[in-house]
C-alpha cells in the first residue's frame, strides 16, 4: 500500500533537486547516511571481522598470538559439551517462540479486534510496552519472590495444602529460564502482530462470513495468513534474543543450565578469546541463516 | 467476529489479556513490596515490619559497590546515546527517502546490527579496542556498543514514518516560496516531532538498561545495570529490591516525561 503510494512520489521530490542543485541534491543522501554508516562500520562490521580473524589465533593463559589454526574451531566443533549447550539454547528458543507466539498473538488479537476506540487501544498497548521499557535484570530478580522455595506461589500452594513441601524445581530450573523469557520478550511478538492486524482491511471480514465462512475459518483463513509477516518479525526478535541470552540463563537457572552465549562468557572472563570468538562465528553463521530462512516468508521493508 | 459469538470470544480474550497484564505487573509489584521490607525481614514474603532501611542501606557504599557513580555514568551515557541516535537515525531517515548506491545493504546492515547476539558485539568491540590498544571506556567503547542496539530501532521508526509521510506537504512548501532547509524546520520537522521524542525515549532506555554489551566494553568502572547483575550473585539482602524499585520508579518517570512531551508537541501541533 505505502509502496505503490511512495514511488512516484520519491522521483518527483528527487528530480527538481537534481536540476536545480545538481551536485548538492545528488550527495545529499549520501552525507546523510554517513553517521550510520560510520557507527555501523566502526561498531559492528569491524568488531565481527576482527573476532573472525582472531577465532584462528592462538592463545595461552595470558595472551593472543596471530596464527592460522584451526584448532579453536574444531575444539568447538569436535566438543561433545559444546553440541549439547547447543541443543539446549535451540530447545529454549523454540519454547520460547512457541510461547510468545500464542500469547503475543492473541493478546495483539485482542487490541486489534476487540477494543473499539483507538484511544483505549493505545492505553492498553502502553500498559503491555511499559515494563518492557524498564531493566530486564530487575525484571529477572522479580520472579524471586514470588518462585522461591518460601515465594509467593509455594507459600500459597502449601497454606492451602495442595502440596506437602515446597516445590523446588519453580525457581532455579528451566522451567524458570523459560518463564523469565517469555516474560521478558512476550512484546517483540506483540507489536509486530498487533502492527500487521491493524493495517487487516475490516471488509475482508464481512466479505469472508458473506461468502459463509465461520468464526474459525475466517481465524484461520483471512486472520492468520494475512498476521504471518508480522509473527515472522516477531519470531526474528525472539529467536536472536533467546539465541544470545546468557544472563536470564545463568540467573534463572541458578547456574544448573547453559546456553551458548553463556558458554562464550565463561570463555572470556578466562581470557580464552579466541575459542570465545570461534564460538561466537558459529553462534553467528546458525543465527544469521535463521534470519535469512525467515527473510525468504517477508519483506521487512514492506512491513514498515 | 461472529455477532453472537463475539460476547464470548470477548470474554475470554479479555481474562486472558488481563492475566498477561498480571503477568507482567505482579512479579515487579512484589520488588515494590518487598523493598519496604522491615530491617530483619529477607528476601520472601511476609512482611516483617515496614521501614526505609533498605533504601537508607542503598546509600552506603559499602553494602552495593557504588550505586550512585554507576547511576550518574548510566544516565550521561543514557543522554549520549540518545542524542546520537536520533540525530543520526533522523538522518538516515532522510538519506533513505530517495534512491543512493549502496541503500539496501545499509538498510540490511541495520537490520544485522539487530540481530548479531549482544555478547558477540560486545567481545568484537573488546578485542577490537585491546588491538589498537585503547582503553575500553564506558563512553567510547561501550558507548559504541550501544548505538548498535538504539540505532537499528531509530532507523527503522525512522523508516517506518516517512514511509508514511506524504510529500504534498514539502511540494505546496516549495510552492509557496520555502527553500529546501525552511522546508524541513518549519514543515517536516514539527510533523515528525512526536516520532523522534519516541526515538530518543528508546534510545535512552535501551541504553539505560543494556548490560549484554556493556560486559566486555565498559572498561574500569561499572554502568548500573553491570552494578545489579554484579549484586545478583553475592547480594542476599532486600537492598536489592530497593536498588530495583529505585531504577524502576526512574524508569517509569522517563517514560511518563516523554508521554507528556509527545501529548504536548501533538496538542500544539493541534492548536496551530
Amino acid at each position: 500500500m505505502t509502496v505503490a503510494l511512495d514511488q512516484p512520489a520519491a522521483t518527483t521530490v528527487a528530480k527538481p533537486a537534481r536540476r536545480r542543485r545538481f551536485s548538492f541534491g545528488a550527495v545529499a543522501p549520501y552525507l546523510q547516511s554517513a553517521p550510520l554508516a560510520l557507527i555501523l562500520g566502526a561498531f559492528l562490521l569491524l568488531p565481527i571481522v576482527m573476532i573472525v580473524v582472531v577465532s584462528f589465533w592462538d592463545y595461552d593463559f595470558a595472551a593472543m598470538y596471530p596464527d592460522f589454526l584451526t584448532t579453536n574451531y574444531s575444539d568447538v566443533l569436535g566438543s561433545w559439551v559444546t553440541w549439547k549447550t547447543y541443543l539446549n539454547t535451540i530447545k529454549f528458543a523454540v519454547m520460547v517462540w512457541a510461547l510468545t507466539l500464542f500469547i503475543g498473538f492473541w493478546v495483539a488479537y485482542f487490541l486489534a479486534f476487540h477494543i473499539r476506540t483507538t484511544a483505549m487501544q493505545m492505553v492498553l498497548f502502553l500498559v503491555c510496552t511499559v515494563p518492557f521499557l524498564t531493566s530486564n535484570i530487575i525484571r529477572m530478580i522479580s520472579w524471586i519472590p514470588v518462585l522461591g522455595r518460601n515465594g509467593l506461589i509455594n507459600s500459597t500452594l502449601v497454606h492451602m495444602g495442595l502440596v506437602p513441601k515446597p516445590i523446588e524445581w519453580l525457581l532455579y530450573s528451566e522451567f524458570a529460564v523459560v518463564l523469565a523469557m517469555v516474560h521478558l520478550y512476550t512484546l517483540f511478538m506483540v507489536t509486530p502482530i498487533f502492527n500487521t492486524l491493524m493495517r487487516i482491511d475490516r471488509s475482508l471480514f464481512e466479505a469472508a462470513r458473506d461468502a459463509g465462512a465461520s468464526g474459525w475459518q475466517v481465524l484461520w483463513n483471512v486472520v492468520i495468513p494475512l498476521a504471518k509477516p508480522g509473527m515472522a518479525i516477531g519470531t526474528i526478535f525472539v529467536v536472536t534474543l533467546v539465541m544470545a541470552d546468557f544472563s536470564t540463563v545463568q540467573v534463572m537457572s541458578g547456574g544448573q543450565s547453559a546456553s551458548v552465549a553463556l558458554m562464550m562468557k565463561n570463555q572470556m572472563s578466562l581470557l580464552q578469546y579466541p575459542a570465545a570468538a570461534a564460538n561466537a562465528v558459529v553462534l553467528l553463521v546458525l543465527v544469521l541463516l535463521m534470519v535469512a530462512g525467515i527473510l525468504r516468508i517477508v519483506d521487512i521493508r514492506k512491513e514498515l | 467476529m461472529n455477532h453472537e459469538k463475539r460476547t464470548l470470544e470477548f470474554h475470554v480474550l479479555a481474562v486472558f489479556f488481563a492475566l498477561f497484564v498480571l503477568f507482567l505487573y505482579g512479579p515487579l509489584s512484589a520488588i515494590l513490596i518487598l523493598s519496604f521490607q522491615g530491617e530483619n525481614g529477607g528476601l520472601t514474603f511476609p512482611l516483617n515490619g515496614v521501614s526505609l532501611h533498605w533504601f537508607a542501606n542503598l546509600f552506603e557504599r559499602q553494602a552495593v559497590g557504588d550505586f550512585g557513580g554507576s547511576f550518574k555514568r548510566s544516565l550521561v551515557l543514557g543522554v549520549m546515546v540518545m542524542v546520537v541516535t536520533v540525530v543520526v537515525s533522523l538522518l538516515a531517515g532522510l538519506a533513505f527517502r530517495r534512491k543512493f548506491r549502496g541503500a539496501t545493504a545499509l538498510f540490511y546492515l541495520a537490520v544485522a546490527s539487530l540481530v548479531v547476539p549482544s555478547i558477540i558485539i560486545s567481545l568484537g568491540i573488546g578485542v577490537v579496542f585491546q588491538q589498537i590498544g585503547f582503553r575500553p571506556a564506558w563512553y567510547t567503547s561501550a558507548f559504541g556498543a550501544h548505538l548498535t542496539w538504539t540505532l537499528p530501532f531509530g532507523v527503522l521508526i525512522m523508516f517506518a514514518v516517512f514511509n508514511r509521510f506524504s510529500p504534498a506537504y514539502e511540494e505546496a512548501a516549495r510552492d509557496l516560496g520555502a527553500s529546501s532547509w525552511q522546508t524541513f524546520a518549519h514543515v517536516v520537522l514539527p510533523m515528525i516531532a512526536p516520532s523522534l521524542i519516541g526515538v530518543g525515549l528508546f534510545g535512552f532506555t535501551l541504553s539505560y538498561d543494556e548490560f549484554a554489551r556493556t560486559l566486555m566494553t565498559s572498561g574500569t568502572f561499572n554502568t548500573l545495570p553491570l552494578e545489579i547483575y554484579g549484586m545478583t550473585t553475592n547480594v542476599t539482602t532486600p537492598v536489592l529490591y530497593a536498588l530495583g524499585t529505585v531504577t524502576t520508579v526512574f524508569s517509569f518517570l522517563v517514560i511518563l516525561l516523554t508521554l507528556g512531551a509527545i501529548l504536548y508537541v501533538g496538542r500544539r501541533r493541534a492548536r496551530v
